[in-house]
Order: structure tokens, then C-alpha cells, then sequence
């Protein structure tokens, strides 16, 4: 449209204040679709394998410990088809930002509860074999370089050895892959963890993994489960794998509502800043929108203009923050994958940010558009 | 001779709070086809008031005023400017061009209401521009021409869309003594040349020796029509 050019020129009115107005909106967007993506990361790494699996963990928080002697009595829970422990193992790999998961794992029940992992027979049974073997996800072994027969060092935060060394040295004996794609974890050992921990760590596991033999009975499962341990010194809480990812984010911090709280205070604190540098910019330009009546531009049309112009100016800034958080996903995506399973700004996510600033923008110029429009020529004019 | 501006028994009152301020006092002119018009009078006199009637740019409290035979009250806002882009040119003191655009794109902005191609748009443009004679300056935006210029540019915008009327408030108001007279120069040369019927308020007798006819306004009321 041939009045796009008036609406384009006027934002170059004032270099500096555009720039700087654009560069709000920018960091606004880019700020709230790099939330999205986490908050997205938090809700979505809760897959749907495991539908015919219970996550049994300390009742009161994840960081508790249960003892591995819990696992006879689940067992003979009705409904329950295979018990398997895991611990969380901390630690670090040469770098502390090298982070990844690492279980200790009793090799043949893991592999046989998590079907979606796949290992190769014969490496699956040098696992089982080696005191201190370990197999790694298809995710790690690439990142790293490892190969099979590699002595692959770790530095214990949580978990010291008995001796009082911290330093924990396996031997990659296998890789698996998932159906899901590749994953950033390291397993070994659970007799060789439990044998060389420091005291308070023997015996000690994380969470149980819990197969049921009929999903559908999945609730009374859980309850029955946890009555076992109801009045003893580590009561349980059990829940199906999917509400058990949900806790451990919820456990972290309710990312998306923080998420929100921030963007909300960061949208407001913008939409008043451009709101009053709009605003603020009419003001100066109320005599050349005279003008502009006083050549037969109508109300409508001037009042057009105005907001045409806060609509570009956000909507541009939309587009520059979703390009900007596209290009940081893409830089530090890959680093978090590892932590946060995935990391990448989802097409809803850019189509409600471009939503969204369209409607900043239309927020925003309303009021200048609505002032425009109801200017009267002769004040306008004599005000100059 | 046909009247342009037939003004009958015009008033404009402004009610600021309790008090009304009568600006005009029915007046009455006629103006012919082709005149160039200078009006004079004391500040607070009413002329500015009365421009903008004539200009369409506001409404008289009572009276009738015709224009190139549009009658003014009957039209709303909208028909009003539209009726403005094409009947009327407007030059103010203080140029008031947009100075975000070139001068070109300053004088194309009353060929935006109109359905001309781009390619009309310029070329009607740098033919106003021409006749100001600032065809060279096409390119410049209103800060780096001088107060003279930018009245030219003032001009070939109120020009460009061929009106028959061009309504001038103090349009030397704001130059040097060489300047006006260019400007004014310029004025005659558009209405002997290019038929353009004028009327201009100035505050300087000089200004007002260009013209054809004086008016002088004092309190609302027209004293006289001299030659
Ligand atoms: N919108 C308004 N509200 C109230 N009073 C107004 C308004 N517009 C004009 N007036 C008053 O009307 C009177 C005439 O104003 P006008 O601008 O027509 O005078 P003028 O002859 O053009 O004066 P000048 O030579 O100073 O430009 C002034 O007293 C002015 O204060
Ligand atoms: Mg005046």
C-alpha cells in the first residue's frame, strides 16, 4: 500500500529511539520464546513410553534414599511384574559442564524393563559380567568420542567411596540407542556402587521402576505399593512414570509458571516503555498530523498511520526475537539437550509470539491512533 | 465574473468555559475567480478563523459559505476532505512539511488520495517541483533547505493536486525582506500564469501591494474592500 512508506519513513524520525525501542521488543521476544522452549523442554521430556510402568520414590522428596531391601515386598505385590532400582549418581565428567545422568543399574533387569532401550546381546551380557563396566546412550558415546574398552572417569560429588577417594573409574563395555532417539545417559554397575560407596550409601537406592503386568490396574498398584510402606521409616510415593517426570519438574521449580511471571513482568514494563515513547512521539508530530487532515487525509486514515507504525515496530521486533532465539537454540541447544532432553523453539511457540506482538502493537498504538484520529485541525494547528 | 468563495452572514463563536468569544461577526464576501486577495488586520482579528472556513478546515457556527460552488456546511468531515484534497492548497507560516520525507515525497503526499500510478505521482511532483523552481533539491528533506525553500516545497505541495484555490496564512511571516518577495513573486506568478485564485494573509503592507485586492478585518468584521 502506497501509505506503507509514510507509516516506514516516520519511524526513521528518530533513529536512536526506534533502535532502542525496536531493541526492547526484540530482547522481550527472544526472552520469551527461550522460556518457552524451556518450559516446553520441562512438560515434554515426559514421554509416553513407560505407560505400563510405576515410578516408586521417597515419599517426602526425590533427594531421599530407600533401601534396597524394599524390593522383595514390591515384588510381591499383586499386579507387579518386575522391580528395578536406580540411583541418582551426580558427579562430572573432566568438565562440570559436561552434564549427563548416570545410574547405577542391576544391568538385565534395566535393559529388561526399559524395552525402548536397545543394546547389542553380547554387550548387554559383558555389562551384566564386568564388576565395573559401564554402557552409555548413543548421545554420550558420540559427544565424547568414547569407544568400547575406554576407561571412562568420573568425579563422585554426592557419593565418595569408601576408601575415601571420590574418583570412580568404569569401563565402557556397550552403547544403546532408544527408540526415542539418542539418550545423554550413562549406566553401570549397581553391586559394584553398592559395594565401594561410603557407608551411608550402601544399600541405598533412588527410585524403583516398577512393571506392571495389566497397565489399566496401574492405580491400585501404586496404592498398594505405597500402603507397604506407609508406617515404616521410608515411606513411598508411587506414580506412573509420566506424573513422576512431572514431579521431578514441579520438584524444580515450576518453570512454567515462573516462566510466565517473568515474561508477564517483562511484557508490561515494555508495553508501558513503548507505550509512553509512542505516546510521546505523537505528541511532537500532532502538527504534521494536522497537516496531514488539512491535505484530506481523513481521520480514519491518519489514525491508521499511527498505529500502523507501533504494529510494525512490534511485529518486526517479534520477528527479529524469534530469528535471535532461533540462532540461540541453535548455539546452545545441543549443550542443554543433555540436561534438558530437548531444546528448540516449537513452530506454536513463534506463531504465539508473532501472535502476540501483533497484538502489542495494536495495544500500544490504540491510544496515540485514537488521539490522531480525534485531532481537530484548527487546535492542532494553532497549538504549533 | 463567477465567485470562488461566497461567504453570507459568517460567524464563529468559541465557548471557552463560560465565556464566548465571537471571532467572526457575519461576514459577508464574495470572491471572483482568479483574484489574489491579501487580507490584513491586527492580531486576534479573526483572519486565521476565516481562512480556515474557507479552507474547509472548520465549520462556521452560523452563515453559509460556498466554495467552487460546493456548499461547505453540507459536507461531513470526510466529504470535507476529501473536497480539500482537491480544491484547495494550503501554505502556512511555518511551511509545515513532514521532515521525514524528501521534498519530493513531501509534495507527493496529496497524490496519495488520488488514484495516480507511482510513476504519476512523481512526475506531477517534480512538475510542481519545477515551477517553484526547486526541481534541483527534489532530494533534500525540509532541515537541509532554507526557510525560503521550504516554503517553495510548502507551495508545490499546495500546488500539486491542481486546486483552484490556494489559501496562504502569513506565508512570508517567518522570511527576510529578498526571501518574502520571491515567495511573493512566485504567489502572482501562480495566479496570472496559472489562474490560481488566492487569498493570503499577510501582516506586511508589501506582502499586501502584490496582491489585487485588500481586505482589512479588524474584531471580527471586514472594514473595507479596497482596490
Ligand atoms: N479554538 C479556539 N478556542 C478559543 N479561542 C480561539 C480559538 N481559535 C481562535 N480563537 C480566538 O479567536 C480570535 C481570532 O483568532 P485568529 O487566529 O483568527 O486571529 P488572527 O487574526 O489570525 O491573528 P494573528 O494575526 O495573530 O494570526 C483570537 O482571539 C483567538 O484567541
Ligand atoms: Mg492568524
Amino acid at each position: 500500500m502506497k501509505l506503507f512508506g509514510l507509516v516506514w519513513s516516520n519511524l526513521f524520525r528518530r533513529k536512536t529511539r526506534t533502535v532502542l525501542t525496536l531493541l526492547s521488543v526484540v530482547v522481550a521476544f527472544m526472552l520469551f520464546l527461550l522460556l518457552q522452549a524451556i518450559s516446553d523442554a520441562f512438560s515434554s521430556g515426559v514421554s509416553l513410553v513407560g505407560v505400563d510402568r510405576l515410578i516408586t520414590s521417597p515419599k517426602y522428596s526425590i533427594v531421599d534414599s530407600l533401601p534396597v531391601s524394599q524390593k522383595q515386598q514390591i515384588l510381591s505385590v499383586e499386579g507387579v511384574d518386575a522391580v528395578t532400582q536406580q540411583q541418582w549418581f551426580g558427579g562430572q565428567y573432566q568438565d562440570p559442564q559436561n552434564f549427563f545422568p548416570k545410574y547405577p543399574v542391576v544391568p538385565l533387569e534395566y535393559f529388561d524393563i526399559y524395552r525402548e532401550l536397545h543394546i547389542a546381546p553380547d554387550e548387554l551380557e559383558a555389562f551384566a559380567r564386568t564388576r565395573t563396566g559401564a554402557v552409555a546412550g548413543a548421545a554420550l558415546v558420540e559427544r565424547f568420542g568414547w569407544r568400547v574398552g575406554d576407561v571412562i572417569p568420573i568425579q563422585a560429588d554426592i557419593w565418595p567411596k569408601e576408601d575415601g577417594t571420590r574418583l570412580w573409574e568404569f569401563e565402557l563395555v556397550g552403547t544403546f540407542t532408544s527408540d526415542e532417539g539418542p539418550v545423554p545417559l550413562l549406566l553401570f554397575q549397581y553391586d559394584y556402587f553398592t559395594e565401594a560407596v561410603e557407608e551411608f550409601g550402601k544399600d541405598q537406592i533412588g527410585w524403583w521402576t516398577v512393571r506392571l503386568s495389566d497397565p489399566s490396574r496401574a492405580e491400585s498398584v501404586a496404592a498398594a505399593i505405597d500402603r507397604l510402606f506407609e508406617n515404616s521409616l521410608d515411606p513411598t510415593r508411587t506414580a506412573t512414570e509420566d506424573e513422576f517426570s512431572r514431579q521431578f519438574a514441579n520438584q524444580l521449580g515450576d518453570i512454567g509458571f515462573i516462566a510466565s511471571i517473568i515474561m508477564s513482568a517483562v511484557f508490561f514494563t515494555i508495553l508501558l516503555l513503548t507505550a509512553n515513547t509512542m505516546t510521546q512521539a505523537l505528541r511532537e508530530r500532532v502538527p504534521e498530523l494536522a497537516v496531514l487532515k488539512t491535505l484530506g487525509f481523513t481521520d480514519t486514515t491518519v489514525s491508521l498511520l499511527v498505529l500502523g507504525e507501533s504494529v510494525l515496530l512490534c511485529v518486526a521486533g517479534g520477528l527479529l526475537g524469534v530469528a535471535l532465539a532461533m540462532l540461540t537454540v541453535v548455539g546452545v541447544g545441543p549443550g542443554l539437550e543433555s540436561v534438558l532432553g530437548s531444546f528448540n523453539v516449537s513452530p506454536s511457540a513463534v506463531l504465539k509470539a508473532l501472535l502476540l506482538a501483533l497484538l502489542l502493537g495494536l495495544v500500544i498504538g490504540s491510544v496515540p491512533a485514537l488521539t490522531a484520529r480525534r485531532l481537530t485541525i484548527v487546535d492542532a494547528l494553532r497549538a504549533h | 465574473m463567477t465567485h470562488v468563495v461566497e461567504c453570507r452572514e459568517l460567524t464563529k463563536q468559541y465557548t471557552r468555559g463560560r465565556e464566548t468569544i465571537e471571532v467572526l461577526r457575519g461576514i459577508n464576501l464574495s470572491i471572483e475567480q482568479g483574484d489574489f486577495l491579501a487580507m490584513m488586520g491586527p492580531s486576534g482579528s479573526g483572519k486565521t478563523t476565516l481562512l480556515n472556513l474557507i479552507g474547509g478546515l472548520d465549520h462556521p457556527s452560523s452563515g453559509e459559505i460556498v466554495v467552487g460552488g460546493a456548499n461547505l456546511n453540507q459536507l461531513s468531515s470526510r466529504e470535507l476532505a476529501r473536497w480539500r484534497s482537491e480544491h484547495v492548497g494550503f501554505v502556512f507560516q511555518f511551511y509545515n512539511l513532514l521532515p521525514v520525507l524528501t521534498a519530493q515525497r513531501n509534495v507527493e503526499l496529496p497524490l496519495l488520495l488520488t488514484r495516480l500510478s507511482r510513476a504519476q505521482r512523481r512526475q506531477n511532483a517534480e512538475t510542481a517541483l519545477e515551477i517553484v523552481g526547486l526541481a534541483d533539491r527534489a532530494r533534500h528533506r525540509p532541515g537541509e533547505l532554507s526557510g525560503g525553500q521550504q516554503q517553495r516545497v510548502a507551495i508545490a505541495r499546495a500546488l500539486v493536486a491542481d486546486p483552484e484555490l490556494l489559501v496562504c496564512d502569513e506565508p512570508t511571516g517567518d522570511l527576510d525582506r529578498d526571501t518574502a518577495d520571491e515567495i511573493l513573486g512566485l504567489l502572482e506568478l501562480l495566479n496570472t500564469e496559472h489562474g490560481k485564485t488566492i487569498i493570503m494573509v499577510t501582516h506586511d503592507p508589501r506582502a499586501a501591494d502584490h496582491a489585487r485586492h485588500v481586505l482589512h478585518m479588524d474584531k471580527g468584521v471586514l472594514l473595507e474592500q479596497a482596490a
